[in-house]
């Protein structure tokens, strides 16, 4: 790795560096695909929300309750990755490595939550098979927990190369504020989740 | 805390603690407001979709100014650029999609 690490000594603290690699809008490029696929998602669910072949509608299956928890997980986890990107801006190691915790902890819980309801809804009878509108339910709903378990192996990774000799270096920089991307876009496509997906289902 | 910011915010690609807070709390009231306004039933089925899906997108751009930093300095402008051709497209999927399909299946008497 050709990647020059050296930093002056007198490390710019507050000056605000631009850490807008290539690498960072390469990684935007691909979030926006990543748009599309949630998109068509949406519209497939859109479209199918209404085929129960007889079966169980959101209303009878959905619990508000857990959504809301999700929600509120997704959302203080956003805020504390946030918190994590400006550690590693000013450069305070062992702040980023608690926040990261804090983080995914949160996203544990959160991919956990999500596994339960799935259990919970394949139990009663209402699996992917059971309608057009379940699978198109278990799809996107699935494809968004996916998304984030992925996030969360990435941020485990992260964790340790944070912890090892790499330590904040600039390559580390640039693959933090990547994974800032990541996770905050994820919580964007759950807005539309919480809202077409479970609200539009229940209202 | 020390990441005070001055008054330009010319290629900065990361928020305050102060701006992160701002966000939070902005997007904890719009999903509050979104789930009172379906679980409360207080408004009709068509007004009640209207309400939340405008709760909706304008809670996407908190997220995407506070959480994401998005802005219009030069430095952001190829990013901005990205998002509004995705923002473009996936409009035309969700509308075009739904306007074709909910017709096939009005005419095909599906529902």
């Amino acid at each position: 790795m050709s990647h020059d690490t050296t930093h002056a000594p007198e490390a710019q603290h507050g000056e605000h560096e631009h850490h807008e690699t290539p690498v960072v809008f390469g990684f935007w490029v691909y979030l926006m695909t990543d748009c599309i696929l949630f998109g068509t998602l949406f519209v497939v669910f859109a479209v199918m929300c209404h085929q129960f072949a007889g079966g169980p509608t959101g209303k009878e299956l959905f619990d508000i309750t857990n959504v809301e928890i999700e929600t509120a997980i997704l959302l203080f986890s956003s805020i504390t990755y946030g918190f994590a990107s400006i550690a590693a801006h000013a450069r305070k190691k062992s702040a980023v490595l608690a926040w990261l915790l804090v983080t995914f902890v949160l996203g544990v819980s959160f991919v956990g939550l999500e596994i339960h309801e799935f259990a919970d809804l394949v139990e009663r009878g209402a699996g992917p098979d059971r309608s057009a509108f379940l699978s198109s339910f278990f799809t996107l709903v699935g494809t968004h927990g996916l998304h984030v378990t992925i996030g969360l192996i990435w941020m485990f990774i992260l964790f340790f190369q944070i912890l090892g000799r790499q330590g904040l270096s600039d390559r580390m920089q640039s693959k933090l504020t990547c994974l800032s991307l990541f996770w905050h876009f994820l919580d964007i496509v759950w807005i539309c989740v919480f809202t077409f997906v479970y609200l539009g289902s229940v209202m | 805390m020390s990441q005070a910011h001055t008054t330009s915010h010319e290629g900065e690609s990361h928020g305050s603690v102060g701006s992160y807070i701002t966000g939070f709390v902005l997007a904890v009231i719009l999903t509050v407001a979104s789930f009172a306004t379906v679980l409360t039933h207080a408004f009709s089925f068509w007004t009640t979709l209207v309400v939340m899906s405008i709760l909706a997108v304008v809670q996407i751009f908190v997220h995407l100014v506070f959480f994401l930093h998005m802005n219009t300095s030069s430095k952001q402008r190829w990013n901005l650029m990205t998002f509004a051709v995705t923002a473009l497209t996936v409009l035309i999927l969700v509308c075009g999609s739904l306007f074709v399909l909910w017709n096939t299946q009005m005419h095909m008497m599906a529902r």
